[in-house]
């Protein structure tokens, strides 16, 4: 077991390598460069920057030289630990991205448990009560879920928490404790930001995961070992817990292998509309401004969070099912 | 619609422990109701083993659920007695209580269990088999989970499962298909049941195995004085174990009686024709109608292997490389029929696919006589000369619903073979394909349904006829009326010798069965271990072997008369102990 974790570490660092090359090449792709878009938005406000000083911008940002000298410019650094600098911000990406990366996590995992907690009751009760009308109840509400764009349903319950709750509805922390160091009561204050965008982004995904358990549920609830379950004795209450839902399970632990990166990438529209300070929107005004060395950090790491995800995954996996863990 | 029989066997009350009157359970309601129980009764006795036969379809599986009221929805009791003498000497109607009262739960597991056919997908793959047992035992009896697993063991001992107190923590990939329903047997005992409930406990296993199970089952329910309820398809089963015998069809009982009167004196048609469709397979149909062998040889298997080279499996354990196949040869003949018989994994189905090289062989020849008299090595022919090789050997597979495309009609079917070879375009493909199809008896009309409209027997035709297509020389039929009842096993047999008449054609027929293999035949080669132990006359093989693997096979297989008690009377082989003084190899 312990052999495979490492081997599967070992393996992670040749793809990461080969990830940060794609990353880097797919990102420079656009035309024109940071100096371009500078430029441009700065004729946007009436002013001129001249080829000259374009020039100089370039040389001093290293723009001018060749793509795979500023890769390994730029890969080098983060060796050591330095992630480069960001041209817009004009401030090293790493204590950018620091706070954003760990908040991001926090609500990702909050998502996540709350993906959990709606799916796994619903998903039971709509394959045990197939075709009743809880399940057709549950089905349209899910279906409705996948089919809403997440971003209506943030401005939907932006417009419920306002008007009814009175809640400050936008970010993840109070005005006073924006800035602030760690404390209680900057936690407690970001526990009650936390839940609106947890349950939009968990909205989503839960609508496809009943869906999944659903199906994965029905497949098992009439196989023989449950009529075996059932000619034992057993209630149908704990027979359903042991068997048939605990095999259904796996597409579960699955999820956190993809979870992490959808809610970085697909939830960045979400955290526009919330202005929520993850990554997803630093991720998406680095691209538009073309400042190479914080999109590509940013999706490095967000690579690190999915091959890592999906390296939990399947170690959980494993200990759940000794299936995988015995059989060849 | 034959009447219903009435079970009015002179017998003291007090020895009577289920008592089924009328049971009803109908799939469904209203006009569309599916009658799967029909209004049927029997009686069982304490300590006897009552066998219930029939088809597929039969309503028999249905009936040994509803008694514990565990059918799947939409399978509902819609009327009927189901009397139980436990405790009550009156007799408790499980029939009346509710499917998920406390009542009818006390009773599963404990008073009455029941063991079913797959062992494999019947127990959990993800609790250990010790988990399973104990839970049964946590259940219904007031002991702490130390007690229960000690009694688990003890079951697993009883059941002489091998060194108990290790494989209580195994799982059920982890046993072998007997072991697992060895493991089964130890947990539905584990509340000494007055009644076990065995519904084709034995279809899925080897008949080796098969013996070993109702030996051990006949021995248990001695000692632990348990009636029996034995539901089968087989007639041979039956007739080694049953006292009381119920025929059923279509959710009828449609005759029951002692062991003695069914096999002896049987009133039904259905009944007879279900014993002679058995006994048929103890006769041989090439010696009743005169072989067509030749002693011009059409193939030549020349030690053949197929070995599968050692992994590494999740854990980091290696595997050994396994051998499949073991330096095999054997002759074909033209106009022969040479039967390969043997038990799961040892190697039958592999030396068919090498044969035809759908596997490809590891080492050994396979020569092969063309009709131009050109000979091929098949094991090293290029893509092309297989192509021409496919023309003259074609297959019959084992599963006739798994192997015709549903979204073809049957005519596309049977013709693919010719349009592929580009033999027959237009309306002599259609000529033809209706040709092939009325060969096998199924109306040419038909070629523009598909396979879903047809029935097992008639599907397997479908199959036969498409191998036909191509005016084969050699078929080779792997299990192909395995997935049959027995009343179309013989059927689709008569219908291969037929067209052997007809056409001349060779089949080399790989079957667990030796009733096929016997009826079929004119060689039989029996394979154990990837290896062809012994080779010879069919008749011979099938009735004084040589080979004590063969003896402890033959022995093993049901006979179809109640007082001969062959299983009890078995061989038994042990490999371990044999290799020391027997080699394995042809004779």
């Amino acid at each position: 077991m312990l052999n495979y974790i490492f081997k599967r570490m070992l393996s992670a660092i040749p793809f990461m390598f080969m990830v940060s090359l794609t990353v880097f090449i797919l990102i420079q792709l656009p035309p024109g460069d940071f100096v371009d878009s500078y430029a441009a938005a700065a004729a946007s406000s009436g002013e001129t920057i001249s080829p000259e000083k374009m020039a100089d911008l370039r040389h001093q940002f290293g723009l001018d030289r060749h793509i795979l000298i500023q890769y390994f410019y730029w890969i080098g650094g983060i060796v050591t630990g330095n992630f480069g600098y960001s041209f817009e911000w004009q401030s090293p990406v790493k204590d950018l991205v620091g706070e954003r990366i760990g908040l991001t996590l926090i609500l990702s995992v909050a998502a996540m448990l709350f993906t959990w907690a709606l799916a796994l009751p619903i998903g039971v009760y709509s394959a045990v009560k197939r075709y009743s009308i809880g399940d057709y109840f549950f089905t349209f509400v899910g279906f409705i879920g996948l089919a809403v764009p997440n971003f209506l349903l943030a401005l939907v319950m932006m417009f419920i928490a306002s008007k009814y709750y009175n809640q400050d509805v936008t970010g993840l922390f109070s005005p006073e404790f924006q800035s602030a160091d760690w404390s209680l009561a900057r936690v407690y204050d970001l526990m009650h930001h936390l839940w609106i965008p947890m349950i939009i982004m968990g909205a989503a995904s839960s609508a496809g995961l009943i869906r999944i358990l659903r199906a994965n549920l029905i497949d098992q609830l009439y196989m023989p070992y449950v009529v075996t379950a059932r000619s034992k004795g057993l209630s149908e209450v704990k027979l359903l817990i042991k068997y048939p839902v605990r095999i259904a399970l796996n597409p579960f632990v699955s999820s956190i292998g993809w979870i992490l990166p959808n809610l970085v990438s697909g939830a960045v529209i979400i955290s526009i509309v919330l202005n929520l300070p993850t990554v997803g929107p630093m991720l998406y005004q680095s691209l538009m401004s073309q400042d190479i060395y914080l999109s590509g950090t940013i999706l490095l790491v967000v690579c690190l969070l999915t091959v890592v995800g999906t390296l939990l995954s399947d170690i959980l996996l494993v200990i759940l099912d000794p299936r995988i863990r015995l059989e060849q | 619609m034959v009447d219903t029989v009435n079970t009015s066997i002179q017998t003291p009350s007090s020895d009577i422990i289920l008592d089924v009157r009328n049971l009803k359970t109908y799939f469904g309601t209203g006009d569309k109701a599916v009658k799967a129980v029909d209004d049927i009764s029997f009686k069982m006795m304490r300590g006897k083993t009552l066998c219930i036969v029939g088809e597929s379809g039969s309503g028999k599986s249905v009936t040994a659920r509803s008694i514990l009221q565990i059918v799947d929805p939409p399978g509902k009791i819609m009327g009927g007695d189901v009397l139980y003498y436990g405790k009550d000497p009156k007799g408790q109607n499980l029939a009346q209580l509710h499917e998920r009262s406390k009542e009818i739960r006390s009773i599963r597991g404990h008073e009455i269990s029941m063991i079913f056919q797959e062992p494999m997908t019947s127990l959990s793959p993800i609790h250990t088999i010790g988990n399973q047992i104990m839970e049964t035992i946590l259940l219904h009896q007031n002991v702490d989970k130390a007690e229960a697993r000690a009694r688990a063991i003890e079951l697993l001992r009883r059941v002489e499962i091998p060194n108990p107190g290790v494989a209580i923590d195994k799982y059920t990939f982890e046993y072998s298909g007997g072991m697992r329903q060895r493991a089964m047997i130890a947990m539905s005992l584990a509340c000494n049941p007055k009644i076990l409930i065995a519904d084709e406990p034995t279809t899925a296993l080897d008949v080796t195995t098969q013996a070993e199970i109702l030996a051990l089952i006949k021995e248990l329910q001695t000692s632990y004085g348990m009636a029996v309820l034995f539901i089968t398809h087989d007639m041979g089963v039956v007739a080694e174990i049953a006292d009381e015998i119920g025929v059923m069809q279509n959710g009828k009982m449609l005759e029951f009686g002692s062991a003695e009167q069914i096999f002896y004196e049987a009133k039904n048609p259905y009944t007879l024709q279900l014993i002679d469709s058995v006994r048929k397979l103890e006769t041989s149909a090439r010696a009743a109608r005169g072989s067509r062998a030749t002693d011009k040889k059409l193939m030549e298997i020349r030690g053949v292997s197929k070995i599968y080279p050692a992994r590494s499996t999740f854990m980091g354990k290696a595997n050994p490389p396994f051998k499949a196949l073991d330096n095999v040869s054997l002759d074909v003949f033209e106009g022969e029929n040479l039967g390969i018989v043997g038990e799961s994994g040892s190697g039958k189905t592999t030396l068919g696919n090498c044969v035809i090289r759908v596997l490809s062989c590891s080492g050994g020849e396979v020569l092969f006589r063309m009709a131009d008299g050109r000979i091929t090595d098949l094991a090293k022919a290029k893509t092309g000369e297989l192509r021409q090789v496919h023309r003259e050997i074609r297959m019959v597979f084992q599963d006739p619903f798994a192997s015709l495309n549903p979204r073809m009609t049957i005519g596309q079917i049977v013709g693919e073979p010719l349009l592929v070879a580009g033999t027959h375009t237009g309306e002599a493909l259609r000529k033809r394909t209706e040709e092939l199809l009325e060969t096998v008896g199924i109306p040419g009309a038909a070629m523009e349904r598909y396979p879903h409209a047809f029935s097992g027997g008639q599907r397997q035709r479908i199959g036969i006829a498409r191998a036909l297509a191509l005016n084969p020389r050699l078929i080779i039929a792997d299990e192909a009326t395995s997935a049959l009842d027995v009343t179309l096993r013989s059927q689709v047999l008569d219908l291969l010798l037929d067209l052997q008449d007809k056409l001349s054609l060779s089949f080399i027929l790989v079957s667990h069965d030796i009733g096929v293999i016997r009826y079929f035949c004119d060689r039989v080669a029996v394979m154990y271990k990837g290896q062809v132990v012994e080779h010879g006359p069919a008749m011979k093989i099938c009735s004084a072997p040589d080979h004590p693997y063969t003896k402890a096979l033959i022995s093993a297989v049901p006979g179809t008369h109640p007082r001969d008690k062959r299983i009890v009377n078995r061989h038994r082989y042990d490999a371990e102990a044999q290799a020391s003084g027997i080699k394995l190899g042809g004779n």
